[in-house]
């Protein structure tokens, strides 16, 4: 068998993670109204703010287009196809995992992330959202001494609405965009962080969201508020199970890091990304933006290999003077996955800086697009960035895109840009081969040796988890 | 031919062996190192050789004439296509294997020009390479520690320098210092066979030194080596048992040391139909290729 044959055997392996779990589910109709607004607020028992606020964001929506820029081909959506909330049905609250129903249980297990055993792991808290509603919360207690919030963001809702109504919207406002607007009136769950002044939070924050529901688009809205001086490192998973139709995702993730606050916000992102025909897949249109304040620290670090189309774009608005923000990413496009994705960094206080480092990795016939904006305001006098996109081809059916965006209005302000774009190349795989390493592990140290330098920004056990991802998502290519 | 008398226990027995480009597109440079010309053109035209256990070859001959080509198809590079012929490696046939079923009954490849792999570490590449290899004879991998040890121990013997195991493969190497790289994979390896292939092109004297004691350390009577060769220099630190000219893809003459000074008075050119005396006076006269 020729090089090519294998590793187009290699290519076509399955998504691992294609199952259903049968759990009774509490769903409302398909389609989208003011009336099935009202119902999800109901539902979920919201304050009469939250509900203004859903309902101002749809009626927003309802003036605006979806966007066409983005370098992805999808088929129109039909938003009134879709249905906009379901959660498991619960008699009661949960005090401990052991009350969390078995098939749900189940269904983390088959994810490889069974919950007993992450309890165990030294300092991972983990707030699991299945479907739309947050099952299970670990390790409140010990952060809740610390004067630390991690919750489901309806919780926050319910237990600390002046938070929620403050910041909610500060950085993503209700009109920002067609989805994270869609998402604003139509959220259904998501998590919650507030690290007081001054604290450390002492462990990885880790949520692992995954789509159950036939037909269920997942709009999760998460928001986390690091006081003056606090730390915290949050962890986003993400797997679905095996679809058919395409299942429309659209998140929204604000963070707010005031006067000298550091948020780092780590995602592996693995979602059913269709089959070699590009047939089902997750449509992921996600809106992450954080705003850092005066000598704060944003960092986004991103492992994407899922989804049938990604349009995502971590974006960091350096306000404060000082502040520092960071995009580290992978993104990995297989059989027909398109992904569009890259950050802005809006330079708006002094001596501001930022740091863009991008690897995209196609295969297949994967469409990888990296879309970066720079933007140096009057005011950023002696900011800088650097910025660095490398892409590696496997195969000649793929494509791989670059889209810098850099606006200086600061002349004192510095900005550099980098890109390369290289192939696995048969000389590099015959010698690894000629060394006794075999096809499918030479891949796969090829891209992880090409995206070393972001998976190394991720936080140890997530690090470990990109890495076999990338190996399992590829399992070789080459043309 | 010349025989060597052991054919019974030859390690590598090449019979008659041809083989040319395969056809269809290629990301290799391979092909186009070797004899310039197009898809399907034959590059070796019979190739008959043995190496005996414990013995040096060395194969020398002018560009193009087919002396790469050789390694790569002995070691199963898929850009060639064999088209006849027989290689036979302690006792098996060798051409029916893939390369990292060569690679672990034994057969290594010195690269003339070794690859870059941004972002993989040295030792990490080796000792993946080194359990894999173990894993494919069904034998135990070697912990992190074993492997550090070990591969300490045979960087010295090439002075390679330790920092030299956290860099990224090959990358930002100089010339001499990624063919003592490959001297120290082979150590480590430890083949029964090792085909170096230009092992000293691009080395000054001082890394021909060092790579020649590599490979005199490595000299053992179960093992066999196999070196390409353009110069006769490398052949003034390790000597070879014999000597095999290539011309057009085949060897045309074979003969003891001897054999080296004879094509370093006089060039290549009679491997192309002069006779030898206009050879070595147009050798004498710098018309002699390289």
């Amino acid at each position: 068998m020729s090089t090519a044959e294998q590793l187009k055997d290699l290519t076509e392996q399955k998504y691992r993670y294609g199952f259903v779990t049968e759990i009774e589910e509490d769903r409302i109709p398909k389609g989208l109204s003011e009336e099935i607004i009202r119902v999800i607020s109901e539902k979920k028992g919201e304050p009469s703010f939250m509900l203004e606020w859903r309902l101002k964001a749809y009626r927003h929506w309802l003036t605006m287009q979806e966007p066409t820029w983005a370098n992805v081909r999808y088929p129109k959506i039909d938003y009134q196809e879709v249905v906009y909330y379901s959660a498991p049905k619960q008699k009661r609250a949960l005090g401990s995992m052991e009350e969390v129903d078995p098939e749900l249980r189940k269904a983390f297990g088959k994810l490889g992330i069974p919950l007993e055993e992450q309890m165990r792991l030294a300092g991972v808290a983990v707030d699991a959202v299945f479907d739309s509603v947050s099952v299970a919360t670990t390790y409140k207690k010990k952060l809740a001494d610390l004067g630390i919030v991690f919750c489901s963001f309806s919780e926050a809702v319910r237990e600390h609405p002046a938070l929620v109504e403050k910041w909610l919207g500060s950085v993503v406002p209700y009109t920002d965009n067609f989805f994270a607007t869609l998402n604003s009136a139509v959220f259904s769950d998501g998590s919650f962080v507030y690290v007081p002044k001054g604290v450390r939070c002492p462990m990885e924050l880790s949520t692992y969201f995954r789509i159950n529901a036939k037909d269920t688009g997942q709009f999760e809205r998460t928001l986390i508020v690091a006081d003056e001086d606090a730390y915290v490192s949050y962890l986003e998973g993400c797997t679905a199970p095996q679809r058919d139709e395409n299942q429309l995702h659209a998140a929204v993730v604000e963070l707010v890091a005031l006067d000298g606050a550091q948020i780092k916000y780590s995602t592996v992102q693995n979602w059913y990304p269709g089959d070699a025909e590009g047939k089902g897949g997750i449509y992921n249109f996600v809106t992450k933006r954080g705003k850092a304040m005066a000598r704060s620290k944003l960092s986004w670090t991103q492992v994407e290999t899922g989804s049938a189309i990604t349009w995502k774009y971590p974006s960091c608005i350096l306000q404060g003077d000082d502040s520092v923000g960071e995009f580290y990413s992978v993104a990995l496009t297989n059989h027909r996955q398109q992904a569009d994705t890259g950050t802005k960094m809006i330079h708006i206080g002094k001596n501001t800086r930022s740091t863009i480092i991008s690897k995209g990795i196609s295969a297949g016939r994967g469409q990888n697009t990296y879309r970066g904006l720079v933007k140096m305001m009057k005011g950023a006098t002696g900011a800088r960035n650097y910025s660095q996109c490398d892409s590696l081809l496997i195969g000649d059916r793929c494509g791989a895109h670059t889209f810098p965006y850099i606006e200086v209005r600061n002349p004192t302000a510095k900005v550099e840009h980098e890109a390369t774009t290289s192939k696995i190349s048969e000389d590099q795989l015959f010698y690894c081969k000629q060394r006794g390493i075999p096809e499918e592990d030479a891949v796969s140290m090829i891209v992880n040796g090409f995206a070393k330098q972001v998976l190394k920004e991720l936080p140890m056990e997530f690090a470990v988890e990109a890495q076999k991802l990338l190996g399992m998502s590829l399992e070789g290519s080459v043309g | 031919m010349a025989k060597s008398g052991c054919r019974e226990n030859a390690l590598l027995r090449v019979e008659g062996l041809r083989a040319r480009i395969a056809a269809g597109p290629r990301t290799s440079s391979a092909p186009r190192s070797g004899a310039g010309e197009g898809d399907g053109a034959e590059i070796l035209k019979g190739v008959d050789l043995e190496l005996c256990p414990g013995e040096i070859h060395a194969i020398m001959g002018p560009n193009g004439s087919g002396k790469s080509t050789l390694a790569g198809v002995l070691a199963g590079r898929d850009a060639y296509e064999v088209t006849g012929g027989t290689v036979t490696y302690a006792g098996k046939d060798l051409l029916g294997l893939v390369p990292e079923a060569r690679a672990a009954a034994g057969v290594f490849l010195g690269f003339q020009y070794p690859v870059e792999i941004p972002g993989v570490g040295n030792l990490y590449f080796l000792r993946t390479a080194l359990n894999a290899i173990r894993r494919a004879r069904g034998e135990e991998d070697l912990d992190a520690m074993d492997f550090l040890s070990l591969a300490k121990e045979k960087m010295r013997l090439v002075e390679l320098d330790p920092a030299f195991g956290s860099r990224s493969l090959n990358e930002g190497f100089s010339g001499g210092e990624k063919k003592r790289n490959e001297v120290f994979q082979m150590a480590v390896l430890e083949p029964r066979l090792a085909i170096l292939d230009e092992i000293d092109s691009g080395l000054d004297i001082d890394a021909l030194r060092i790579v020649a004691k590599g490979v005199n350390a490595l000299r053992r009577p179960d093992r066999g080596i196999l070196l390409v060769t353009h110069y006769k220099r490398l052949l003034e630190y390790v000597e070879p048992d014999r000597v095999h000219v290539m011309a057009g893809g085949r060897i045309v003459r074979s003969g003891g040391p001897e054999l080296a000074e004879e094509l370093e008075r006089t060039g290549y050119a009679w491997v192309a139909g002069m006779p030898p005396e206009a050879a070595a006076a147009a050798a004498a006269a710098g018309g002699a290729r390289r």
